[in-house]
């Protein structure tokens, strides 16, 4: 028996680590592949300029349009995703604790959301936009990017607020306090790091995500000045430019990719300190 | 019985289909230390909690009775429901101390309740500190989370930000449970002194401290109160047989 017990207990560490490694090492090729051929053409003028003409023929420029376009375009969509989301996720958690069936098909129509690829609200923004006969425009992006999002954001925080122990509401309850009062400054304390936590995740969807924003940003060689004037958006850039023909060209849409994952390290980055410098006050229970 | 400050009358709580309070009715006096002793099951913790009507929060729960608070039905009462808790603090058997700083701790009760002047929130958890015996240990570091402080001292913090809503009545679900002897003997002490102003209902199954600070006991046993009784007889002269093998150690 404890034989058995031993081989078995062997083979499923062996079974645990051949899968961690298999993971980490396809993640590693993965940016390794990227970083190489991308690296090389990542330059100062790529960072910092338009596309001058003929860009995507190989000619010289850079995408500092896309570069502007996304982060405007994921800032604002995870913002406003945000400011929507956070009394969504309060609500479920706090003022209709006692309706548990309820917030069980809430949190399963949200799920089902999740789900939905992102050219589906991709479509779904087109669509909406004709009908108000709007023209592509960040404004139509952020809109349809941040219900994108939107189910993602509402389910991270509300995982979050439900771990709060039960105690603490009823404690704070019995202080006397309205659901608001417990929602926005108990609540919102305790949970601050994760709340962070699931903007920088919804963040990251936002500005990786490329079939969303076909129909709705549309693109442009400029930096756009007004929410309704069109932008251009790095995963864009990089579709289009792997598309192209020319070798240089396509090697450019690496150095795009770098500077994607650049932008999303920063982010998490900042955001972690962030989280950080915001758990001091929370109780561990 | 005079001066009581809480009456219950048949009071009758389900949780589902669970019958947890039978038949309840007892009365609890003003500026005294009731204890709710009971084994662990009997509903003495339902009991003390449907008094702020935390019960509430769990949909499943049914409750029918009458809980006459100064002779208020607190059960079908039009006033608002934070209105009522706001009479009643409670500590819980383990410290749940706000996210927030020790300050903030005991300014919070203050702030819900409108109050925001910056000398009056000082003086007052100055004052309500003091009350727990807790200042002189915390006056340095009033600005640091309360999640700093040892599980004693965040029992005594939740004690003082309890008090600082100025409720009438205090709610203990046997709250020195999580707590080492020490901190539970400043508890106790505590109460000791608190019931010259407050009515305090103490919950717990532990005799000793029922025979230490009690001046009022209930005696539940499976969803029924069985004796209620000044400390003394209770303890001296108990009537009931089920009472008697409690006290005799036959069942916890």
């Amino acid at each position: 028996m404890r034989k058995t017990l031993k081989i078995e207990e062997r083979f499923y560490r062996v079974l645990m680590f051949l899968s961690t490694t298999f993971i980490c090492s396809a993640l590693f090729v993965i940016l390794f592949s990227i970083l190489r051929t991308g690296l090389p053409h990542l330059s100062w003028e790529m960072i910092s300029e338009m596309p001058h003409g003929g860009y995507y023929f190989g000619k010289s420029g850079g995408i500092f349009n896309a570069i502007v376009g996304s982060v405007y375009l994921s800032l604002g969509a995870s913002l406003l995703a945000f400011l929507l989301g956070l009394p969504i996720a309060m609500f479920i958690n706090i003022h209709l604790i006692r309706l548990t069936r309820f917030v069980a098909v809430i949190r399963f129509l949200l799920d089902l959301l999740w789900g939905v690829p992102s050219i589906v609200y991709g479509a779904f923004g087109f669509t909406i936009m004709v009908f108000f006969g709007m023209r592509t425009s960040l404004m139509a992006g952020i809109i349809t990017v941040s219900l994108f999002i939107l189910p993602i954001i509402v389910r991270a925080m509300d995982e979050v607020l439900r771990n709060v122990p039960k105690g603490l509401l009823e404690s704070a309850k019995s202080l006397g306090s309205t659901n608001s009062e417990i929602a926005y400054v108990v609540y919102f304390k305790q949970c601050l790091p994760g709340i962070i936590t699931a903007w920088l995740l919804a963040f990251g969807r936002a500005i990786g995500d490329a079939a969303s924003i076909l129909f709705t940003t549309g693109y442009t060689d400029f930096v756009p000045h007004a929410l309704n004037e069109p932008a251009a958006t790095l995963p864009l850039a990089i579709f289009f430019q792997l598309s192209s023909p020319i070798p240089e060209v396509r090697e450019r849409a690496y150095a795009a990719s770098v500077i994607l994952i650049f932008i999303v390290l920063t982010v998490s980055v900042v955001s972690r300190i962030l989280s950080n410098r915001y758990n001091k006050n929370k109780i561990n229970f | 019985m005079q001066n009581s400050i809480i009456d219950i009358k048949q009071l009758n709580l389900y949780y589902g289909k669970q019958h947890i309070l039978k038949d309840i009715n007892i009365s609890i006096p003003a500026k005294k230390i009731t204890v709710i002793l009971g084994p662990s099951g009997c509903g003495k913790t339902t009991l003390l909690r449907s008094l702020n009507r935390l019960t509430e929060l769990d949909a499943s729960v049914k409750i029918s009775g009458e809980i006459l608070l100064n002779g208020q039905d607190l059960l079908n009462s039009t006033e608002d429901v934070t209105t009522i808790r706001k009479k009643m603090g409670l500590l819980a058997q383990r410290p749940y101390p706000l996210p927030m700083s020790i300050y903030n701790n005991v300014a919070y009760g203050l702030r819900i309740s409108g109050r925001r002047k910056k000398k009056f929130l000082n003086s007052r958890v100055e004052y309500y500190l003091r009350q727990t015996n807790l200042w002189d240990e915390v006056k340095d570091r009033l600005k640091e989370p309360a999640a700093t402080l040892s599980i004693g001292q965040q029992q005594r913090l939740c004690l003082a930000r309890g008090l600082a809503v100025d409720p009438q009545i205090i709610l203990a679900d046997e709250p020195t449970s999580a707590l080492d002897p020490h901190s539970s003997r400043m508890i106790e002490e505590k109460f000791a002194e608190l019931k010259d102003s407050y009515t305090i209902v103490l919950v717990t199954h532990i005799l000793r401290q029922a025979k230490n600070i009690a001046d009022h006991v209930i005696f539940m046993y499976m969803g029924q109160v069985v004796e209620q009784a000044d400390v003394r007889e209770f303890f001296e002269n108990p009537k009931e047989q089920q009472t008697k093998a409690y006290l005799q150690g036959q069942f916890y």
